[in-house]
């Protein structure tokens, strides 16, 4: 009689379903926080870098020569004398276009490509899913097999543009040592250095990173030093996530401290010249 | 200290079923499995559930507890407290046979549809050589006690239904994965990847991670690096000309 019941083979067996439990999720727990706070950190961090890279003022301390990553590289006519770093090979430019127009728009494509913010926005903005176990809003499905989520595919391409984005900030942040009056270091030197080393661990623990070094590889064996390479690159990997928070977060400090001082609402800290 | 635990299954089968409230004794170290066989030996005889190693081990017990897909046998009760309402629900994915147990042959359909580890032309067993670094990754895959929670939890079939014709769900691709990062398997499994097992649906929202009882990176280590090599494979023009020019095939 038991197996009667449960043999799904049985003669009076009704065609499968699922079990019917109205409720979209069961979960007791608070799923609706991880979702809420990333729309929130994300939220801030748009409106902030937007307000900031077409403000075009207070981006140069002309006397600690520290430089806000937001206008980085400086290349037209239109940055204050001193900011441009590798020339202002492009003449004025419009008031509606940031000054940083040739990095703004791969820094921003590298992020909204990334696999970990591809995940952050897509449980929190776009609710598919908002939480594990919690029913999506949505209709039908179809992930990124067709246009436009499938042009995620790129991210690659904007890993390479960020490598070169990063050396330009790390040269910003190297010249910062030296200011109007000679080599010295300050407060907006350690905040730069910090920002930059953070960002050259959020770039390199990119999965793209990984599989270019040696994840793509079948045999580690026949490749010992992209192996090594490989190994280190998914240590940070591991972190990607925290690495991707911490320097949104340090790319707003940065830029605000560069704010702060050279509009000279306060004085940067010196310690050494 | 027993105390009596409030314990909310669901009872029914394909046609109909709801949760029904239960009170069973719970006593320290016990887990939900545990309560649930109370249930069965003292109030529910013919409450249906499928175990079978109370060890984490076969993955026979997947069910929900309180939403959350999880092992019977690994859930502890001490992670509740005594006052709670605790629900125990059947897999929400998959078609359920009568209470707690589910029809999971989903899973066997999409198993069968990924060719077999394919050795290179020539290559007798007993004569397979290879080196650890090159299997390591394929090891972590072998981990997997097909317990199914992952699969259950994904939003591509859990919340669509319709998609299960065309996507394999985490555990099958993670197959592919493993089989095309192992150093000997000669298949091509890249393009089927996409085409045939459905990658391009997952959105790497990584509840296949969290969910799995064997701590497998599924989404980092095997979803991802897919996507990296069907990204290679499809849509990146320069990788495409480096392997026409020379001639690569697979390094
Ligand atoms: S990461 Fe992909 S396969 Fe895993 S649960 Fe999410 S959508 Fe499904
Ligand atoms: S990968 Fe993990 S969650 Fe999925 S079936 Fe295997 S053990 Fe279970
Ligand atoms: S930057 Fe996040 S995965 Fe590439
Ligand atoms: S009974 Fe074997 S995994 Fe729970």
């Amino acid at each position: 009689m038991a197996f009667d019941v449960a043999s799904p083979s049985s003669t009076d067996t009704p065609p499968p379903a699922r079990a019917s439990i109205p409720a979209r999720t069961l979960r007791t727990d608070r799923w609706w926080l991880p979702p809420l706070l990333t729309t929130l950190g994300l939220a801030t961090f748009v409106v902030y870098a937007t307000v900031r890279s077409f403000m075009r003022s207070d981006y140069w301390d002309a006397e600690n020569h520290y430089l806000t990553p937001f206008y980085s590289p400086c290349l037209s006519d239109s940055c204050v004398a001193g900011s441009s770093h590798f020339g202002t090979p492009i003449g004025e430019l419009p008031g509606f276009i940031p000054l940083a127009f040739l990095s703004l728009p791969f820094l921003l494509g590298f992020r909204l490509t990334c696999y970990y913010y591809r995940k952050a926005y897509y449980r929190s903005i776009w609710m598919a899913p908002p939480a594990c176990g919690v029913g999506e809003p949505h209709e039908r499905y179809t992930g990124e097999t067709r246009l436009p989520l499938i042009l995620q595919n790129v991210h690659r391409y904007f890993f390479y543009a960020a490598l070169v984005i990063t050396i330009i900030n790390t040269y910003d942040a190297i010249l910062a040592f030296g200011g109007e009056n000679g080599f010295g270091i300050g407060l907006g030197n350690v905040v730069l250095l910090l920002n930059v080393v953070l960002l050259w661990c959020y770039t390199l623990s990119c999965h793209s990173c990984r599989h270019v070094t040696g994840g793509r590889l079948k045999h580690f064996s026949r490749n010992p030093v992209r192996y090594w390479t490989w190994t280190q690159v998914s240590r940070l990997n591991t972190r990607h996530m925290q690495f991707a928070w911490l320097t949104l977060g340090t790319l707003v400090l940065t830029d605000l401290y560069v704010w702060l001082v050279s509009s000279g609402a306060i004085a940067d800290l010196r310690f050494i010249n | 200290m027993a105390y009596q635990a409030k314990l909310r299954v669901w009872r029914g089968d394909a046609t109909a079923g709801e949760l029904q409230d239960f009170e069973v004794e719970a006593n320290e170290g016990e887990v939900v499995l545990d309560l649930i066989h109370r249930l069965q030996a003292t109030q529910a005889p013919d409450l249906a559930v499928r175990w079978n190693c109370k060890a984490g081990k076969c993955g026979s017990c997947s069910a929900e507890v309180n939403g959350k897909p999880k092992l019977l046998c690994m859930t502890r009760m001490s992670t509740f407290a005594e006052d709670e309402v605790i629900s125990v629900t059947p897999m929400r994915t998959f078609p359920v046979i009568r209470d707690l147990v589910t029809d999971v042959s989903y899973n066997y359909t999409k198993a069968r549809e990924i060719p077999a580890f394919t050795p290179p032309e020539g290559l007798e067993p007993g004569e397979y050589r290879m080196q650890q670094v090159d299997v390591e990754r394929s090891q972590e895959f072998r981990k997997c006690i097909e317990c199914f929670l992952c699969q259950d939890t994904c939003h591509v079939i859990r919340d669509h239904e319709e998609n299960k014709e065309s996507f394999a769900g985490p555990r099958f691709l993670m197959r592919v994965a493993e089989l095309e990062m192992h150093p000997l398997d000669a298949g091509d499994r890249v393009e089927a990847a996409q085409s045939a097992h459905g990658l391009g649906y997952c959105n790497i929202t990584k509840c296949c991670t969290e969910v799995c009882p064997e701590g497998i990176q599924i989404t980092d280590n095997a979803l991802i690096p897919m996507k990296e090599r069907v990204a290679d494979r499809r849509y990146d023009p320069i990788v495409w000309l480096g392997n026409k020019i020379f001639k690569r095939n697979g390094a």
